[in-house]
């Protein structure tokens, strides 16, 4: 096995992807039906998404929008003059037995995507093409016994996602390792993201991720390619490639060539299945949809979408660096998952920035990861964490309360003042109430008074011991510190 | 109440319900029972929407006059390939038998909100593919002039019904002559509006740039008047642009200053003689009513056929993909995985010629194909658009026969498709530059209708309109088909 | 001159049996409706545009607003095999 950063012996992997993104409109690519997510099939449809005989597409005007501002942030050009193509095959999933796409005239081509290694150096994939088009509908093979196509005895098809816009963009074979793939798609993700065009879910379909894999010594002419399909998943992006990189070298290595063909990894066994290549091979017959006019952007609207573009990721890390003296590496965390970013700017708003990094960091993402939650679905609003770092900062609670009462309100949702309230957490900074104690404390114990006062500082430890044990731990250990101090050596 | 059915138009209709001189029920009653004493001998109907159409009838009626719509109650016939949502639409095809669409088309949207009664679905060629209406899966429509004859296609069941008075008026669609072919055939009027006049949206395609629907009436007038009620911009149709103006009954009596091209081309040796005779005396007509009829070239035209018959196939053959037993109509008990229940349904489901044009489409798009057939044949029709933008720089009007021969006799033509191709030379240019073209009742020869074909720029329907009418007001063509009605 | 396995080929594509009769017949009928159209090869059209549509629009956009579609009894309606609110098709594989 390789170790997954591109040293496959004398060999190395040449990847391209093809990546697909469900956007986040509200309606479909060319009919009005709602965009959603787990309904009960069939119940987000039209006579224009089921295909119906006589019905005609008309593109969603946002889903353009989207679509540039996707095309600009990957620095592509876009096309002055772009049209849909009809791409013809049969398929239970595509009712009019043709999808609408685009062809040879896409709307951005050209374009790159910086993206930022681990070691701090950064890989500039090219982007061929970004190009609209619209999702098929679901399948459920059912019957037999696996749920996968062989076997099963009919299908079952669902149209609440047909036609939903897709955004597809391809990539130059510009990746070498599965984790290069990988971070590739993190930062793109992230990219789109901070657009805010997609929900860019994987598990629920709205990214996905074909990639086209070979392998070849450096210098020689690119090997023949497979198609990797449908990765569903970060972690199955990367071991799919694995798997399919490995088998691509044992078949050299047994002295096989390559064959073209179109690859499944299987997650449960981690092991690649070559389809059956088509009989007809790809014979999808495009020809310019006559249902639909020609798209002609003009520099106006270009601009205008450009304007529409948010901070982008690199920009972000600049200014947070920048605004926040943060360092670049946690700039660069924070900017590369724009929810993060977000949560941090929000707590950051209210006081000490580096602190707030700290914890958004430290804590609350170590939260977020053990519960398995994504930003939004956390517990603890940033303003309530922004209060619990002020309370740090007056003094009412030391940092490790801090982190009793963080857990509490990750639990409950329960704002800090009110779990210190609750629980008698606040630090006790009075001086008159802390001096009564630690006088008390010393009256109570002459031979360690006189110890210390012989010389053996050391005892010193055991009158804080006695005072946190009396204040339940609340007790200011600096202002604890000089008190006692003060005491013993009046 | 008893009237000459031949003398109903439209909007003699409209003026009978608007003077109180017939009830609407009694106008549906008229056209129901002139379908029962002669629809057997034609054969115009697919469907007759009687029980709707009673009822509709009978609400409109206790309706009171001054709340009704001033088309409301007028019966109308449509072909059965515009979407009429809950009544079995078919196009004429078994692949679509029992399928009752879950929505209306706009134009059909538009006959119910002007209050129009919809007797019925009428017979075409299946999917609008051939120019007979033998290719309907259903039955043959026969022409009323001669039953031993086709009416034309592919809405040769529009044209028939319109001329045996089964109907006052009708809509039917053009994709290379469909309308007008048809009308010239049967003695009616039949216009195709420009590309994009009237919304296609619930038009079953068959080649989705070329597809136009329009009226088929027994006067200009009503051609007018349906014209104006179903035109217009459509949201739901990207291509649809809708008139520029609103269209005004035609009046215009005389021609005087306005110029006739008579395209040389069409008036080729494919051209009968007794056709030409009619054509001719109608340019003397058209010069007698102040009109000027010169000759002019469009060479492009004659790649007309060659480029249609690569175009809409290749849209044809991908539109038609969408049958395949999945989601509506005919399903196939055969096969017993996907591959073969789609093959066996589509097989089954098709007829010849739907086939053959499928077959033709899937050919000139399949790899490698592409741009020595679509390609070209999209470069063709810039030429041809060319030629047309060229001559009515000097002409109004470019005129020929509409088709080159009269109504042919039931088979006499199915066995070679080409020659059926090539005789719609003279419709085939005006779509493929979207044209709006009319074809007018202008004499008989054997006995059977001619049509006189007028072809005007885009958008130049008012015009189009505004001559057919002067010219049917000479033409004044008194006879009618001679059928014996049945009684049962 | 189309040849058979051309036939064939393309009948396979479009998902259409052809019976050994019919595939002869289509095979003639084809070769001389694609003999008459190729005369459009011919032509030099080096530089001609090709046009889609003869009225030319750009730009015709939709709202991006929620229409009401159909129900799952609407859209299943006319559906010739329908199980648990889904269309039903034979097996794939």
């Amino acid at each position: 096995m390789s170790n997954g950063h591109g040293s496959y012996g004398e060999y190395e992997a040449v990847i391209g992807l093809e990546i697909h993104l469900q956007l986040k409109t509200n309606t479909k690519m060319f009919c009005s039906c709602a965009v959603t997510f787990g309904e009960e099939p069939n119940t987000r449809v039209c006579p224009i998404c089921l295909g119906h005989p006589g019905s005609l597409p008309v593109t969603n005007g946002r889903a353009v929008e989207y679509a540039t501002r996707i095309a600009l942030a990957l620095d592509c050009g876009i096309a002055p003059h772009t049209i849909f193509h009809r791409k013809n095959y049969f398929y239970p999933d595509l009712p009019k037995a043709y999808q609408i796409s685009q062809y040879d005239l896409p709307l951005g081509v050209g374009g790159h995507l910086d993206v930022e290694q681990e070691d701090g150096s950064t890989n500039r994939v090219g982007i061929t093409r970004v190009h609209m088009e619209e999702d098929a509908g679901k399948l459920v093979h059912a019957g037999g016994a696996t749920g996968r196509i062989h076997g099963a005895d009919y299908s079952l098809v669902d149209f609440n996602r047909g036609g939903t816009p897709l955004v597809e963009i391809v990539t130059e074979p510009d990746i070498r390792s599965s984790e290069q793939a990988r971070s590739f798609l993190n930062q793109l993700k992230n990219l789109i993201e901070h657009l805010g065009v997609s929900d860019v879910n994987m598990e629920e379909g709205s990214l996905r991720c074909d990639a086209n894999v070979s392998v070849r010594r450096p210098g020689e002419p690119l090997g023949t390619k497979t198609e990797l399909k449908n990765m569903n998943s970060f972690r199955f992006l990367a071991r799919g490639l694995e798997a399919e990189i490995e088998r691509q070298l044992s078949d050299l290595g047994a002295g096989e060539k390559v064959r073209q063909a179109t690859v499944h990894f299987d997650p449960s066994t981690g092991s690649i299945s070559v389809l059956r290549s088509k009989e007809e091979a790809h014979d999808y017959r495009y020809f310019p949809e006559p249902d639909l006019v020609p798209i002609v952007l003009d520099e106006a609207f270009i601009e205008k979408q450009r304007a529409e573009l948010p901070e982008l990721p690199a920009a972000r890390k600049e200014r947070l660096m920048a605004q926040y003296a943060l360092s670049a590496y946690d700039a660069g965390v924070l900017a590369g998952n724009r929810s993060l970013g977000d949560y941090f700017e929000r707590v950051a708003a209210e006081g000490d920035a580096k602190l707030a990094a700290n914890w958004v960091m430290g804590d609350f993402s170590a939260y977020l990861n053990a519960q398995g939650f994504t930003v939004d679905e956390s517990r603890v609003a940033p303003e309530d964490l922004a209060e619990l770092l002020r309370l740090i900062a007056d003094g009412t609670l030391s940092g490790k309360l801090a982190k009793d009462v963080f857990a509490t309100m990750a639990e409950s949702g329960q704002k800090p003042g009110h779990v210190v309230e609750e629980r008698g957490l606040g630090q006790i900074s009075d001086e008159g109430a802390l001096e009564a104690i630690v006088a008390g404390i010393v009256d109570a114990n002459p031979s360690a008074v006189a110890e210390y006062r012989s010389g053996n500082k050391k005892v010193m430890g055991f009158f804080v011991g006695q005072v946190m044990k009396e204040t339940k731990g609340r007790a200011n250990p600096q202002l604890a510190n000089s008190l006692i101090r003060r005491a013993l050596e009046a | 109440m008893s009237h000459d059915v031949y003398e109903l138009s439209g909007i003699r209709c409209r003026g009978l319900l608007e003077s109180g001189q017939a009830s609407a029920t009694e106008l549906v009653q008229v056209y129901l029972d002139r379908m029962r004493g002669v629809d057997k001998q034609v054969g115009a109907y697919l469907l007759s929407n009687e029980e709707a159409a009673l009822q509709q009838a009978a609400e409109i009626d206790a309706k009171p006059p001054e709340e009704r719509r001033p088309w409301e109650g007028v019966p109308i016939a449509v072909k059965d390939i515009m979407a009429t949502k809950g009544v079995e639409t078919t196009c004429a095809s078994r692949i679509l038998s029992g399928y009752r669409p879950p929505y209306d088309a706009t134009a059909i949207r538009k006959l119910k909100e002007a209050g129009l009664i919809i007797l019925g679905k009428l017979n075409m060629d299946e999917f609008a593919m051939g120019s007979s209406t033998e290719n309907s899966a259903y039955q043959p429509t026969r022409n009323p002039w001669d039953l031993e004859r086709v009416p034309g296609g592919s809405s040769g069941g529009s044209a028939a019904a319109v001329a045996a008075a089964e109907t006052p008026w009708a809509l039917g669609t053009d994709t290379g002559g469909s309308i007008r072919q048809p009308a010239s055939l049967c003695g009616v009027v039949g216009l195709k509006p420009t590309y994009g006049a009237v919304s296609r949206y619930g038009l079953i395609a068959f080649a989705s740039s070329l597809d136009q629907i329009g009226p088929l009436t027994r006067t200009v007038s009503d051609a007018a008047a349906l014209l104006g009620i179903v035109e217009g911009r459509d949201p739901l149709d990207s291509t649809s642009t809708g008139l520029r103006e609103p269209i005004r009954l035609p009046t215009e009596r005389d021609l005087a200053g306005r110029r006739f091209g008579v395209i040389k081309e069409f008036l080729g040796e494919a051209i009968d003689s007794g056709v030409r005779e009619v054509f001719n005396d109608a340019c003397k007509t058209i010069e007698a009513l102040g009109g000027v009829v010169e000759e002019v070239s469009l060479p492009s035209v004659e790649r007309g056929i060659a480029a249609y018959y690569i175009i809409a196939p290749a849209e044809a053959s991908s539109n038609l993909a969408r049958f395949d037993g999945v989601r509506y109509g005919y399903r196939s008990g055969e096969g017993e995985d996907l591959l073969s229940m789609y093959t066996h349904t589509r097989s089954e489901g098709f007829g010849p010629e739907v086939k053959r044009r499928i077959m033709i489409g899937t050919y000139v798009l399949s790899a490698g194909y592409y741009e020595a057939y679509y390609g070209q044949a999209q470069r063709t029709r810039t030429l041809i658009v060319q030629d047309f933008n060229r001559v009515f720089a000097d002409y109004d009007y470019l005129i020929s026969p509409t088709s080159p021969s009269v109504a042919f006799k039931l088979g006499e033509r199915t066995a070679d498709p080409l020659a059926m191709y090539l005789s719609d030379l003279c419709t085939i240019p005006v779509n493929l530059a979207g044209l709006p073209a009319i074809s007018l009742p202008a004499g008989f020869s054997q006995g059977l209708p001619v049509g006189l074909h007028l072809i005007s720029p885009h958008f130049g329907e008012q015009a189009l309109l505004d001559a057919a009418h002067a010219l049917e007001q000479k033409f004044l063509l008194e006879a009618r088909p001679n059928l014996t009605e049945v009684t049962e | 001159m189309i040849s058979r396995e051309e036939v064939e080929h393309v009948a396979r594509l479009a998902r259409l049996h052809l019976d050994e009769e019919a595939l002869e017949r289509m095979g003639s009928e084809l070769s001389q409706i694609i003999d008459y159209v190729q005369q459009i090869g011919e032509l030099d059209l080096a530089g001609v545009e090709p046009t889609m549509h003869a009225v030319a629009l750009t730009n015709v956009f939709r709202e991006d607003e929620i229409w009401k579609g159909l129900t799952q009894d609407e859209a299943l309606s006319n559906a010739p095999n329908v199980e648990a609110g889904h269309f039903a098709v034979p097996r794939m594989g």
